[in-house]
């Protein structure tokens, strides 16, 4: 079974980010940029399916600027086989990246494509859901757990209510939570190894898909702060805060 | 102009993230029309009807409809789809499964999280987990939204009576999903987004055993119980209890946290609650940094005073009532 895992590069989940002053977006200067910590599960997903013996190429896809490379091979070291960076300068949003993933998916077939759930830079929760509606194929999203049977898998989802079971035909889309998996750190040997990996560079432009953004952003500003609060001593204290200033009680 | 709202449901009542996403769809002016797909919707279609704004109930009814499956619902909204300017449902995990799809076959951008209408096509939505918001303007004829439901008041029903109809379901071309089981997580609290006082536990209970603790507070308080992404994978909590930038949003009158740093993604998740409390040994903790009042202690010692002294207060008040 072939397996597709697609990638983005945001800024790291340690980090505070800051909105630029003129409003016109966020601060990347000098900020430590990282694979978005879903994506990071959908790669370790896949390695171990490859360990197990049910996944038997790994392919990683990363579509942006030529930075992205740098992510891949972050992606390589973990574990995965190859490669591809597509390439644009346009900014990326779900339903453009989901239009280039739809013609991968058709040039390289693979039976299972993993995606994170959503990047942790536009919150989006979009991408998976997408192709799998562009492909025709059946989606799983906000997996914690994924078996792969003999020719179908069965996934559990993470929904309000609780947890729900489905089994979805191959091929098939899936999109990862944050308890499907903890990550592997990538060894000193593997990250010499991953450098000669195969790293494919497409542009988009050759893919022949309009990434055009639907959306326009006309300005960042940060969320309303609240209000330092005070420290209480003693329990009393806090109750009677509760009731006579909250009022909540 | 006509606006489809993908109403969620139980099959008895529609739920609070409907009810919030109702009312930012009657924000628009513009006629309602609600779609209600299931087993049996006819109980929850007559709720339906009486809202501000509501003109039509849609039923689609199939036996395959018991359990949402993305793939089965698709080609029946996208028939409606063609008829309306702007599509929104709650982003709830149903809601978040659903438009994307659709927003993907029509060619247009799905609109994530909205938490302001600012006009006809300008959206504000957080971005980086809250720590920005982002104002957007949609460049699409169809505008697909999910509503964040903690940004808006749940509607209230009135006397109007809309009608109610039956729309014909299409079943999907290709291969699906099949539901396999649901495992709820049962609950006699109240569900914890729509609770007005949501009490959270963290890695400061220490085990599965000492978070029951978190329960005898929930019962005085009548609140709900939430925890943040570290007592959920320590497993203190089943996953749907988790606060966060992934779990759930809440934005209570009353959040009380305790044993819970405060990280940014658990942050993301409460920061909108009217008032909050924090309870934590660690007087450094970020929590400090967004609670109205900080308790600096050791939780064991300071819950089940605060449990028993909440009791009393709680006792007195109804005895003056």
């Amino acid at each position: 079974m072939k397996v597709l895992v697609t990638i983005k590069r945001v800024i790291d989940y340690s980090v505070k980010v800051r909105v630029k002053r003129d409003g016109s977006g966020i601060d990347f200067s000098g900020v430590k940029m990282s694979l978005n910590p879903f994506d990071e599960i959908a790669v370790e997903e896949a390695i171990r399916q490859k360990e197990k013996g049910k996944a038997s190429e790994i392919v990683v896809v990363s579509i942006g600027e030529k930075d992205c490379q740098e992510t891949l091979r972050a992606a390589l070291a973990l574990g995965a086989d190859r490669a591809i960076h597509v390439k644009t300068s346009l900014e990326t949003q779900p339903l453009g990246v989901a239009k280039v993933l739809k013609v991968l998916v058709e040039r390289e077939k693979p039976e299972l494509v993993i995606l994170g759930k959503q990047a942790i830079d536009d919150d989006c929760n979009q991408t998976g859901q997408m192709l799998s509606a562009l492909l025709n194929w059946p989606q799983g999203t906000f997996v914690s757990k994924l078996e792969v049977m003999k020719d179908k898998i069965r996934v559990v989802r993470e929904v309000d209510g609780g947890l729900e079971t489905l089994d979805m035909p191959l091929p098939a889309i899936v999109t990862t939570d944050l308890r499907l998996n903890e990550p592997r750190y990538a060894t000193l040997p593997n990250i010499m190894k991953a450098k000669q990996k195969p790293l494919e560079e497409i542009s988009a432009i050759s893919l022949n898909v309009d990434l055009t953004p639907h959306l326009k952003t006309l300005h960042v500003k940060e969320p309303p702060k609240r209000k330092a609060g005070v420290k209480v001593k003693t329990v009393d204290e806090l109750l009677d805060k509760l009731q006579k200033e909250a009022k909540v009680f | 102009m006509a606006l489809l709202l993908i109403a969620e449901h139980t099959q008895n009542t529609l739920t609070p993230g409907t009810l919030a996403t109702l009312t930012a769809a009657q924000s628009f002016s513009m006629p309602i029309h609600m779609v209600l797909f299931g087993k049996d919707c006819q109980k929850v279609a007559e709720k339906a009807r009486s809202f501000k704004n509501v003109k039509k109930v849609l039923k689609v009814e199939n036996p395959l409809l018991e359990h949402m499956v993305a793939e089965v619902a698709t080609p029946t909204l996208m028939e409606l789809a063609k008829d309306y300017d702007y599509i929104l449902a709650s982003s709830s995990t149903y809601g978040k499964n659903l438009l994307p799809r659709l927003a993907a076959l029509l060619n247009v951008a799905q609109i994530s999280d909205v938490v302001e209408i600012q006009g006809k096509d300008i959206f504000l939505r957080p971005i980086y987990a809250g720590n920005a918001l982002a104002m957007v303007k949609s460049e699409d004829a169809i505008k697909i939204l999910t509503i964040r439901a903690t940004a808006f008041e749940k509607a209230l029903p009135d006397l109007s009576k809309a009608a109610i109809e039956t729309y014909a379901f299409k079943p999907p071309m290709g291969a699906v999903s099949t539901f396999v089981k649901m495992e709820e997580s049962r609950s006699e609290r109240p569900e914890l987004t729509a609770a007005s006082t949501v009490v959270s536990g963290g890695r400061g209970f220490q085990s599965k055993e000492k978070f029951a603790l978190l329960e005898e507070l929930a019962d005085v308080l009548g609140a709900a119980i939430g925890a943040s992404r570290a007592a959920v994978d320590a497993g203190f909590v089943p996953n749907d209890f988790q606060v966060g930038q992934t779990g759930k949003i809440v934005a209570p009158d009353l959040y009380i946290a305790i044993g819970i740093s405060g990280a940014i993604q658990h942050l993301a998740g409460m920061k909108d609650s009217k008032v909050i409390v924090a309870i934590n040994k660690d007087p450094e903790a970020p929590i400090f940094q967004v609670a109205d009042y900080g308790l600096v202690g050791d939780l064991f010692v300071l819950l089940p005073e605060l449990i028993t002294k909440a009791k009393e207060i709680l006792r007195r008040n109804k005895e003056k009532q």
